[in-house]
């Protein structure tokens, strides 16, 4: 719907990918969209990420404002040396001639039963590039709203969209143009004694405990991060400066995961106002498992309830 | 101006889709014995197949990549490949991984999400399921650099699709393979179609099997609905590069008469008279047809053989779907050969999180 409106509105808004034309994208994100809007300015590309990547860069210099799909996260690997050698620093090394305004939206995630390779979370790579931003939204407005801003950004940015979100989530979204403000941070829910900060579809199991740890008497704070890189470290602070506990979730793997960055944050900014350690709830250091075992894998509701009391015990 | 290159890429078919031979057979191809051989593993292939799709539909495996309509290929560089051979596969080519003794019980545990599957008691040195296109065909050219250096006689066998040879790491494969005349045999499965795309989108080349000659090395195409051209073009490669001949590229021409996988409905990308017209030139027909007309099979044997099969497919549904959920260590225990601290730890908190009970049940050590 955010494609729609804005290649309505902006001739320069094209959209390229694997199966995103007549099939309209595996999970139906540009359904309708070439019917629309042509083969010129919605093509499937050939099998390749690495020339998604590429030649979104040469169109992005060249005035276009390529939305790239890739069809799963853990099919981008091909396409980072695009990214962290070209797309990422265009701007910066030919001090602003050359830009690129691109977005590259990719399923994220796992938790829907997929196949091998197509349940990844490894935002942490993307995030570590300097000059892109990396956002991942929590629901279908956020998604609509965000996804407008992205595509206005003359930067690029990755847009990791929560597969699990895809199905499971149903919503009402107007349709009226209107972006929301990317680098910030979204609060899903006020609270006092802790604060739970996550982003993409573990919002949903974060404030599934933030529910349980009201019924214990335990007021959680949740914050939806949705730009991951910048981290809006404003608003996690003066969260924390609040409740005095941080909690972090995410489905990525632990090691030098995004919540590190954010407990690096609070460690630097806001080491005084904690009363307790901060804790981590994340996947776990090892490959995503086949889905027998995906829900072993991303942390559940009651892992998130036990690290946020333990915040709380002395 | 002087030319000073020149390719053309041949075309073999043996075997036409009516059932008569239009080429000289190959010996093996009337050894009677050896082409019903052959057949049964065809229909075996089939049969497995449907039962696999009919179990993804009733909620009982995870998403699946059908091999319908690619069963000549598969059996055809199955039949052409010695034990010792590896084969690099992609997700579809179950017919050439049964050949070599993958069975039915170890491709349904993959497709029902769970790793064991991958753990072949046969075929050990095989490759597992390479879902991130192309990317299979470095490591087929790897293990044939092994086979060189090491100075073993064996190939390596790549699958790619049609696909998948838009991706740079396929031109990299042949091109290495070709630079080293590396044992290797690449197999480009042209079905058609890459899920939604076309293969006259992906390139504007005439035929796939002509991207072997910006990589030095021959390129042919057969019919890859004829059983008989398909094992007969891999076995005269194999023999040329076990013989330090250097590698080839041949493209089967196949069709995909299934969706992509069942997560897909190809009825929105694709013309149903393109599938009609596809099964009159099905794989099966045209073998059963050549051993009738031999009299080296009848309708009896037929039905026979697909009890047979069923009796087999049942069973190894039956294993499968009484095989238990892996224990949550298995996320844990083959990641490293020696567990790292931090692993062990984690260890312990998904077995305190597991989902079901039973979550220790591999009866690993604690490691506390």
């Amino acid at each position: 719907m955010a494609h729609g409106w804005e290649m309505q509105h902006d001739d320069r808004v094209v959209v390229i990918g694997q199966d995103v034309g007549v099939n309209g994208g595996v999970f139906r994100a540009t359904a309708g969209l070439q019917a629309r809007f042509g083969k010129h300015r919605v093509q499937d590309t050939p099998l390749a990420e690495a020339t998604i990547a590429g030649m979104s860069v040469g169109m992005a210099a060249h005035g276009l404002k390529p939305v790239a799909e890739i069809q799963f996260m853990g099919f981008i690997y091909p396409a980072l040396d695009q990214i962290v050698n070209h797309m990422s620093r265009m701007r910066y090394r030919t001090r602003g001639r050359l830009t690129c305004p691109v977005v590259i939206r990719t399923p994220h995630g796992g938790g829907i039963h997929a196949p091998e390779h197509h349940s990844e979370s490894t935002e942490t790579l993307l995030c570590h590039i300097p000059g892109i931003r990396v956002v991942c939204p929590s629901s279908p407005a956020r998604a609509y709203g965000l996804l407008l801003a992205a595509i206005r950004d003359p930067d690029p940015v990755m847009f990791l969209e929560p597969a699990r979100l895809y199905r499971a989530m149903r919503q009402e979204v107007a349709d009226d143009g209107r972006a929301l403000p990317l680098d910030r941070c979204f609060i899903l829910r006020e609270g006092s004694d802790v604060t739970l900060v996550t982003w993409g579809a573990m919002t949903v199991e974060t404030l599934r405990a933030a529910v349980e740890l009201d019924a214990r008497g335990i007021s959680a704070e949740v914050i939806d991060l949705a730009t991951l890189s910048p981290i809006d470290s404003e608003a996690i602070l003066a969260s924390v400066a609040k409740t005095g506990r941080l909690v972090i979730v995410h489905e990525a793997a632990r090691n030098v995961g995004v919540g590190a960055e954010i407990a690096a944050i609070v460690a630097e900014h806001g080491l005084y106002d904690l009363a307790a350690p901060i804790q981590r709830v994340a996947g776990f250091d090892t490959v995503m498992p086949l889905f027998k075992l995906e829900h072993d894998y991303i942390p559940g509701v009651q892992r998130i309830v036990d690290a946020a009391r333990l915040t709380l015990t002395d | 101006m002087p030319t000073v290159a020149e390719f053309k890429i041949e075309y073999k078919r043996i075997l036409d889709f009516k059932g008569a031979l239009v080429a000289k057979p190959p010996a093996f191809a009337t050894d009677y014995e050896e082409v019903r051989g052959m057949y049964r593993a065809m229909t075996r292939e089939r049969l497995f197949d449907a039962k696999a799709v009919n179990l993804q539909r009733t909620g009982q495996l995870g998403t699946y990549a059908s091999s319908l309509g690619h069963e000549a290929t598969h059996i055809g560089v199955g039949a052409a490949m010695r034990p010792e051979d590896v084969l690099a596969p992609v997700y579809r080519e179950i017919g050439t991984q049964m050949w070599r003794g993958v069975t039915m019980t170890e491709i349904l545990t993959y497709w029902g999400g769970d790793e064991r599957g991958n753990d072949f008691a046969h075929a050990r040195h095989d490759f597992a399921w390479c879902v991130p296109i192309a990317t299979q065909t470095l490591h087929a050219a790897g293990a044939a650099m092994a086979f060189k250096i090491l100075n073993e006689p064996r190939c390596a066998v790549a699958y790619i699709g049609d696909g998948g040879t838009s991706e740079g790491a396929f031109y990299e494969a042949l091109n290495l393979a070709g630079a080293r005349a590396l044992p290797v045999v690449f197999v480009i499965v042209n079905n058609g179609w890459a899920i939604s795309v076309p293969v006259a989108e992906q390139t504007a080349t005439r035929t796939l099997a002509q991207k072997a000659v910006a990589a030095g090395i021959p390129g042919i195409q057969v019919d890859g609905n004829d059983v008989f051209a398909v094992r007969d073009t891999v076995a005269a490669a194999l023999d040329t590069a076990r013989r330090g001949g250097g590698p080839t590229l041949i493209e089967t021409l196949t069709y995909r008469l299934s969706d992509h996988t069942t997560a897909d409905d190809s009825g929105r990308y694709r013309n149903p008279d393109e599938v009609r017209e596809a099964w009159t030139l099905e794989p099966l027909i045209r073998v059963r047809e050549y051993l009738v007309k031999a009299g080296a099979w009848s309708a009896a044997e037929e039905q026979a053989w697909a009890q047979e099969c069923a009796r087999e497919i049942d069973a190894a549904v039956n294993d499968y779907l009484k095989g238990s959920k892996p224990s949550t260590d298995a996320m844990f225990d083959h990641l490293f050969a020696e567990m790292p601290r931090h692993l062990v730890e984690q260890r312990e908190v998904a077995r305190k999180y597991a989902t079901t009970t039973g979550g220790t049940s591999s009866g690993q050590s604690s490691g506390q």
